[in-house]
């Protein structure tokens, strides 16, 4: 059974109206109502549809591809193979943002091999779907099959088949494609100065963002023109892709953003938008493509796999001297592994001089990694945090005292670069220790099964970036602010309450757009938990200017000085000498006379925001094991998270919720199963296990808000560290449950049973 | 092969359509119907965001066969709110209880069918009930919430 449990409001009871309140998000009713259009319900007269075909190969270099049977199949109206596509030449990189197009143009189609089971091979549009799907089995690849290597332990082996040969490591030809490093202070002075020394080694599984709408793209080219409708994190980078792998200037490409069905990470590269656009191009005709959810699984990226060692040192008063790890992560068929988040997030929690942490970049024959949801923190914490665990045991200390010893705080200089401002670190652990959770006794065993708590903290970085909007005052008062980011999870509600607030009106007086490449100046992704923090941004100065308009429109209207007029709960109000001489001006009233007062009133901004400092979080968790069936439930669980400001609480409380039970399927069901031929076995939902609602109990979150100083409303970054801390959360709980500590994820069923028959022998 | 004709009844309304033998009502309904509600993330039932009913009953329309209709009454999630939306629509906005909105409406189709069955469901048996709907946004508790509390307030309401 699971237990009930309370969600906290956080402490924003103050004069604000509108930020920190649960209001309704604009987007909502057509949600609920099925009318929301998301990309694959788009439709245009005339649209036939695109298939890719793909290969049957973990890894085959590609001879030739004859494609004329498929071509003269009724119904079929354009092919296309990577020639078709902007060749980036392997050894040149080119960047945009943080992907390399030599890579992109190889991912979303093969062009001298094949280096995955599922990687595009070709693509067909045709009258329908079936006809499509057809003409794909009629296309001739002339294959030669090469020897693959799916794990990254193998991978790296000096025998490994070699996926790419111009990729060097230390002059050999190597899957290593890259590596990265942080170092503060001497390791191996501070291992001398320990007590106690722990090294252990961890491994994950790759697990998928696990969204439910498939990727999916409509694609029209009228006089060389193109207008892409599809789901993704980024309309902007859809449209930079897409110029890219094209050749179209960006002016010819219209990226619409449909409403997207989550993305986690996931929707923040192209797959299909670029092939349909081609085909569109070809054929003369709108295309639609979509994945199925076994296409997803087989090609999209998810995050990495792992072989991990973490070493940690402390003193006996239960001080940390010194930290190393290594932290191995798979990046797919094409390099771009988060060794960043991995080895850059691991020990960002804590106040250690001397650290050296490690990242390496390793090729496989398995779909590209994409981003997913704090990319790579999780690996990096979930050995450091079941470390930390075992630390604490050793030191006799409570695992929350220790890390309370041990937390950085401002001032505190981490190993990957910055000097930590004000950050609410030591707040979520100390709320965690008074918490009832924790401080409610659990039992050890009860009618057969075993019961365990965890706990565990974690860090992500958090992002600024690029971000524009434009707020326009209606003729009637009303107010329509538009901004660049697709909103995956409610960040039109934080939106409009910001601007409700600014400018004193009524929360339902504001609507909020989110603009196509079209209406609105570049905007990056909706990622690295920046859209709020950004949003908010840009959206404040916006209003501020068009409160400054306001205040001139009033004073012409009373023939005074702008200066004389303050704008104070949606309205203008003589001041100073003139205080009281007017009667106030709402904004409707100034709105009604903008063409005698100087014409349209609105106004945007558009920055490169900085200052968004990371983010903290601690999880408390009790799971209760089922020793004959080695089934672990989670009974309970609690997440502090300092998240700055709460700009609307309920959305940032489903962020953590959302991001939990993601880290609960990481670290007990979810997993990339593939055979001894390199091919994916488990490509559906039915064998891709994600949490159920039957599997949870309730999620509660407890928001603390230590305002960012840097940030207007204080916000700091909210939806990407709840899935940091979870793995070894749970972890943790396992083992104090039956005493013997995994080092591998996932806990499923058959690996508990193992352990538990090994205990028994 | 020649298409088929099938007489039904969507959302109160009758309704004819021509398919082909093979292909799914969901096909149909977000194809030639023109319902795009129901959302396909699987196609193999596991996900339960395709949910509709079949005389009351909750299915997956992509593992029914569109000819299957033929006489029978289907419910999509465009004919969940009248005039004003159904209290669990209602109840979904204001606990917050989407975040993409993908699952939404098999969420909701499955939901109204449990509290037509069951107006007082405990926890367990709203998530056991909504156990074929995958939420990957929420970690399902404000959606199990927000059945709850439409159930205490509907009860209330009679």
């Amino acid at each position: 059974m699971s237990t009930t449990g309370s969600t906290k409001t956080p402490e924003t009871a103050n004069d604000n109206k509108w930020i920190g309140k649960r209001t309704i998000r604009p987007d909502g009713a057509d949600k609920v109502t099925g009318r929301a259009a998301y990309a694959a319900d788009t439709t245009m007269p005339g649209m036939i549809w695109g298939k890719v075909l793909r290969s049957p190969h973990p890894h085959a270099r590609i001879k030739s591809i004859d494609t004329s049977k498929a071509e003269a199949y009724p119904g079929v109206k354009a092919v296309m193979t990577a020639k078709d596509i902007v060749n980036f030449p392997i050894d040149k990189s080119v960047m945009l943002g943080i992907q390399d197009m030599r890579w992109m143009c190889r991912n979303v189609m093969a062009r001298e091999k094949a280096l995955f089971a599922g990687h595009p091979v070709a693509a067909v549009a045709a009258t329908t779907e079936k006809i499509a799907a057809e003409a794909c089995k009629l296309i001739e690849v002339e294959y030669e099959v090469l020897p693959f290597v799916i794990d990254v332990e193998e991978a790296m082996k000096p025998d490994a088949p070699i996926l790419h040969d111009f990729i060097k490591y230390k002059d050999k030809p190597s899957n290593i494609a890259g590596t990265l490093e942080h170092k503060l202070g001497d390791v191996g002075e501070g291992f001398a100065k320990a007590d106690v020394v722990i090294e252990r080694s961890f491994r994950t599984q790759p697990v998928h963002q696990g969204y439910i709408e498939p990727h999916a793209c409509l694609v029209s080219v009228s006089d060389g023109k193109a207008t892409i409708w599809s789901s993704s994190q980024g309309q902007f980078m859809v449209r930079a892709m897409c110029a890219y792998l094209t050749g179209l200037p960006q002016n010819d490409i219209r990226a619409i953003p449909a409403e997207i069905g989550g993305g986690f990470g996931g929707k923040t590269i192209i797959y299909l938008e670029p092939l349909a656009l081609i085909l569109a191009k070809k054929s003369g005709r709108p295309v639609k493509m979509t994945m199925t959810r076994g296409e997803v699984f087989h090609a999209s990226g998810p995050t990495s796999g792992s072989y991990s060692t973490v070493k940690l040192g402390a003193t006996k008063d239960g001080k940390l001297v010194a930290a190393q790890g290594t932290f191995c992560l798979q990046a797919g068929a094409l390099p771009g592994s988060p060794i960043r988040g991995a080895a850059g997030c691991a020990f960002a929690p804590y106040d250690i001089p001397n650290v050296h942490s490690f990242g390496y970049d390793v090729v496989s024959n398995r779909s590209k990694v994409a981003a997913y949801r704090a990319p790579g923190a999780p690996i990096g914490a979930y050995g450091v945090e079941c470390v930390m665990d075992e630390m604490a045991e050793a030191l006799k200390m409570d695992p929350l005292e220790f890390r309370l010893k041990n937390a950085a705080k401002q001032g505190t200089k981490a190993a990957h670069g910055p000097v930590y401002p004000r950050i609410g670190f030591v707040e979520t652990i100390e709320e965690a220790k008074k918490h009832a959770h924790y401080t409610t006794p659990l039992p050890k065993a009860k009618n057969g099964k075993l019961y365990g708590r965890g706990v565990a903290s974690g860090f992500w970085f958090n992002a600024g970036g690029e971000s524009s909007a434009q707020v326009n005052v209606n003729e009637d008062g009303t107010v329509v602010v538009i901004t660049g980011h697709p909103d995956i999870g409610g960040s039109r509600a934080s939106t409009a309450n910001i601007t409700a607030e600014i400018l004193g009106i009524d929360y339902k007086k504001v609507s909020v757009l989110i603009g196509d490449t079209s209406v609105i100046g570049f905007s990056n992704l909706t990622g690295g938990s920046r859209v709020t923090y950004a949003s908010a941004m840009v959206v404040t100065q916006s209003t501020e200017k068009v409160i400054t308009q306001l205040r001139e429109r009033a004073a012409k209207i009373w023939k005074i000085d702008p200066d004389a007029v303050v704008w104070e709960n949606g309205e203008a109000r003589p001041a100073g000498d003139n205080a009281g001489k007017f009667e106030p001006l709402s904004l409707g009233q100034i709105a009604a006379q903008a063409s005698a007062t100087g014409g349209p009133i609105g106004a945007g901004q558009q920055l490169n925001t900085t200052g968004a400092e990371g983010g903290f979080a601690t999880h408390v968790c009790d799971v209760e094991v089922d020793p004959d069936l080695g089934i672990v439930r989670v009974l309970r669980y609690t997440a502090f998270q300092d998240v700055g400001r709460a700009i609307h609480p309920s959305y940032v409380e489903g962020q953590i919720q959302g991001g939990a039970a993601q880290g609960i399927g990481w670290a007990l069901s979810e997993e990339y199963i593939y055979n001894k031929d390199g091919k994916l076995d488990n490509p559906s939902f039915l064998d891709y296990r994600m949490p159920v609602s039957s599997d949870l109990p309730m999620l509660d979150s407890v928001i603390l808000e230590i305002p960012n100083p840097k940030h207007p409303q204080g916000v700091r970054g909210v939806g990407e560290v709840p899935l940091v801390p979870p793995l070894a959360a749970i972890s943790n709980a396992v083992y104090n449950a039956l005493g013997r500590r995994f080092y591998s994820l996932p806990m499923s069923p058959p690996k508990i049973l193992a352990t538990m028959d090994m205990a028994a022998d | 092969m020649a298409k088929l004709h099938v007489s039904t009844t969507i959302n109160g309304e009758p309704q004819e359509f021509l398919c082909d033998a093979e292909q799914s009502m969901l096909d149909v309904l977000r194809g030639p119907l023109g319902l795009t509600g129901a959302k396909e993330g699987c196609g193999t039932g596991d996900c339960g965001a395709c949910t509709i009913t079949l005389n009351g009953r909750i299915v997956c329309s992509c593992l029914m066969l569109a000819a299957e209709a033929e006489g029978q009454e289907i419910g999509t999630i465009e004919g969940m709110a009248g005039e004003e939306l159904h209290p669990l629509q209602q109840k979904f906005l204001e606990s917050a209880a989407l975040q993409c909105g993908i699952c939404t409406p098999g969420v909701l189709m499955a939901a109204k069918a449990l509290l037509e069955k069951n107006p007082d469901p405990t926890e367990h048996e709203v998530r056991f009930w909504l156990a074929g709907n995958l939420c990957r946004c929420t970690g399902y508790d404000k959606i199990i919430r927000a059945v709850m509390d439409t159930a205490a307030d509907m009860r209330a309401a009679r």
